[in-house]
C-alpha cells in the first residue's frame, strides 16, 4: 500500500528545530514569510542575509542542502513566469547580453523569484522538520478553523485508500482489454471518475455514521495538547525576528 | 435520569429492550413492522435474518441515528431520544462492517481516543482508556501506526476497540466475520468471548453465531420470526428454509460440540 507517501516531504530526525512543537515553527514561517515580502526589492543584499539565515536554520535541523534544492524544483513553473517578465513588461529598456530587457521587468522577475524562493525554500524546512500530523495539530492550535483542520485530517487519512481504489479500478479496466489511446476512450476514464467519486461520497456518508455513533458533534476533540514553553517560542521566533532586523536595516538603508 | 420502568422485576435493567419497533423511510418503503426483543445484561446473542430484512436499519435504531415512527428503544433502562442522544451514543457501541470506515483518525490511538474524548476525557484517563481498550483487543503497542497500515483483521480489532474505549452497556457488531480469513476469524471470536459486556451481533455467518451466542434472534420481513438457542434455531429446517437461512454445506449444528 501506499507505505510513506504522505510523507516524503519529512525527513524525520530529533535535532532542535524537529522537536520545536509545531504550532510555534507553523508561526515562525509565517511571520518570516511576512517580513520577506516586506522588504524593498532593491535591498538585494537583504535577500543574500535571509537566504543565510534559513540556510543556518537548515543546518541546526540538519537537512542536506541537496534534499533542500530538489524539493525546491517545486517552485520552477512560477520561475517560468518570472523569466517571461523582462520581456514582455512596459517601460524604459535596458541592454544585457545583446537582448532589450524592460527595467521594470526585471526588477519585477528579481522580486518574483527572490521573495518566491525564500517561501518556498522556508516551507520546506517546516515540512522536513514535522510530521504532517503534527502539522495539522499546530494548526489546530493556532485556531484555524476547525472545519478545515478536519479536510486536511481526513485527506491525510482517506489519500491513500482512494489512491488504492482507483489503482484497483484501472487493473480491472486493463484487465478487460482496455487501454486508454487518445479521445475516444477519454469517456471510459470520466466513467471511472465518476464511479471513484460516488464511491468516496458514500463512504464520506459511511464514515460520518461512524463518527456520529462515537459522539461527534461537529468538531473533532482536542486529544493531544499541544503546549510551547516560553523558551521554546523563543528559539522559534528566533528566526523571523532577525529576518526583521535584516529587513528594517533594508528600510533605512 | 427518568425511573427505570422494569427495575421492579428484575434488579439489573436489561442492556437492551426493543418494544413495537416500526419505521419506514421517507420515500415510503416500510422497512420495520413492530420489533419486539429484550437483551439482558451481558448476553451474547446473534441477530439474524437475509439480506433486506431490516438488520442495519434495526441497528441504527439503536443508537438514535434513525428515528423510530412508532415504538421505544431503552437501553439500561435509559430511553433513546433526542434528550438522552449524547449518553446513548456512549452505552451503545456501533462496530460497522468495514473498519476503514470506522477508522477515520491518522492514527490508530488517536481514533481510539475519539469517542472518549467527545464525551470529555483528557489527559492521562483518557490515555489509560485507550490503552486498556487497545489491550482487550490485543493490540497494545500499535497505537501510533496509521490505521492503513495494518493487516485487515487488525483493522477490525482496533475498530472494536474504538468502541469499547467508550465503555459501552452494550456492543453492537454489522457481520463481525465477514471478510476475514479463518485465523483472524477465530481471534476476534477469542476476544468477544472474553469481553465482560452485552454483545448483539448481527451476522449471516450461522456457524460464527452458534459458535459464540448462545441465542438467536431471527428478523424476517421487518418482524422478529423467532427468538431462541441458537442451535434449536439453526437445527430447524422449515424455520430456515421459510427465511431465506442456509447453512454452509457440509455444516451440521447437531454434530457442533457445545463450547464448555
Amino acid at each position: 500500500m501506499g507505505a510513506g507517501h504522505a510523507h516524503r516531504l519529512h525527513r524525520p530526525g530529533t535535532s532542535r528545530v524537529h522537536t520545536l512543537p509545531p504550532h510555534t515553527k507553523l508561526a515562525a514561517v509565517l511571520a518570516f514569510v511576512v517580513v520577506v515580502v516586506s522588504t524593498p526589492r532593491e535591498a538585494m543584499w537583504a535577500f543574500g542575509l535571509y537566504a543565510v539565515l534559513l540556510a543556518a536554520v537548515a543546518g541546526v535541523a540538519r537537512v542536506p542542502p541537496g534534499f533542500l534544492l530538489r524539493r525546491l524544483l517545486i517552485e520552477v513553473p512560477f520561475v517560468a513566469f518570472a523569466v517571461l517578465m523582462p520581456f514582455v513588461a512596459q517601460g524604459p529598456r535596458t541592454e544585457v547580453l545583446g537582448l532589450s530587457l524592460s527595467v521594470s521587468g526585471l526588477w519585477g522577475a528579481w522580486n518574483v523569484l527572490a521573495k518566491g524562493t525564500l517561501g518556498v525554500a522556508a516551507s520546506v524546512l517546516l515540512a522536513a522538520t514535522t510530521p504532517l500530523r503534527d502539522l495539522l495539530l499546530g494548526l489546530q492550535r493556532l485556531r484555524l478553523p476547525s472545519l478545515l483542520v478536519q479536510i486536511a485530517t481526513f485527506m491525510i487519512r482517506y489519500g491513500d485508500l482512494i489512491t488504492d481504489e482507483m489503482r484497483r479500478m484501472r487493473i480491472a479496466r486493463a484487465s478487460r482489454g482496455f487501454e486508454a489511446r487518445g479521445v475516444r476512450h477519454w469517456g471510459v476514464l470520466a466513467a471511472s471518475a465518476g464511479a471513484l467519486f460516488i464511491r468516496s461520497y458514500e463512504r464520506g456518508e459511511r464514515v460520518h455514521l461512524a463518527m456520529v455513533s462515537r459522539g461527534y458533534t461537529g468538531s473533532l476533540p482536542v486529544i493531544d495538547e499541544v503546549t510551547a514553553s516560553r523558551a521554546q517560542w523563543s528559539r522559534a521566533l528566533a528566526l523571523p525576528v532577525a529576518a526583521l532586523a535584516v529587513c528594517l536595516l533594508g528600510w533605512t538603508l | 435520569m427518568d425511573p427505570v420502568t422494569d427495575s421492579a422485576t428484575t434488579a439489573v435493567p436489561a442492556s437492551l429492550k426493543v418494544a413495537g419497533l416500526a419505521f419506514a423511510y421517507p420515500d415510503g418503503h416500510q422497512a420495520l413492522f413492530g420489533v419486539d426483543f429484550r437483551v439482558e445484561r451481558g448476553e451474547r446473542v446473534a441477530l439474524l435474518g437475509p439480506n433486506g430484512a431490516g438488520k442495519t436499519t434495526l441497528v441504527l435504531h439503536l443508537n438514535g441515528i434513525l428515528t423510530p415512527g412508532a415504538g421505544t428503544v431503552t437501553v439500561a433502562g435509559l430511553p433513546v431520544g433526542a434528550r438522552n442522544m449524547a449518553e446513548i451514543r456512549r452505552r451503545v457501541g456501533i462496530v460497522f462492517q468495514d473498519p476503514d470506515d470506522q477508522l477515520f483518525m491518522p492514527t490508530v490511538r488517536e481514533d481510539v481516543a475519539f469517542g472518549p474524548a467527545a464525551a470529555g476525557l483528557r489527559g492521562a484517563e483518557l490515555e489509560a482508556r485507550v490503552e486498556r481498550a487497545l489491550a482487550l483487543v490485543g493490540m497494545a503497542g500499535s497505537g501510533n501506526r496509521p490505521p492503513h497500515h495494518l493487516s485487515f483483521g487488525q483493522r477490525r480489532r482496533v475498530a472494536v476497540a474504538t468502541v469499547l474505549a467508550m465503555e459501552p452497556e452494550i456492543l453492537v457488531l454489522d457481520e463481525p466475520s465477514s471478510n476475514l480469513d479463518p485465523a483472524s476469524r477465530r481471534e476476534l471470536a477469542d476476544i468477544l468471548r472474553s469481553l465482560d459486556v452485552t454483545v448483539l451481533m448481527v451476522t449471516h455467518d450461522l456457524p460464527y453465531a452458534l459458535e459464540l451466542c448462545p441465542r438467536s434472534l431471527i428478523l424476517s420481513d421487518g418482524v422478529i420470526a423467532a427468538d431462541g438457542p441458537t442451535a434449536g434455531l439453526l437445527g430447524d429446517g422449515e424455520l430456515m428454509r421459510a427465511h431465506r437461512l442456509e447453512l454452509p454445506f457440509g455444516f451440521d449444528p447437531r454434530t457442533v460440540a457445545p463450547r464448555p
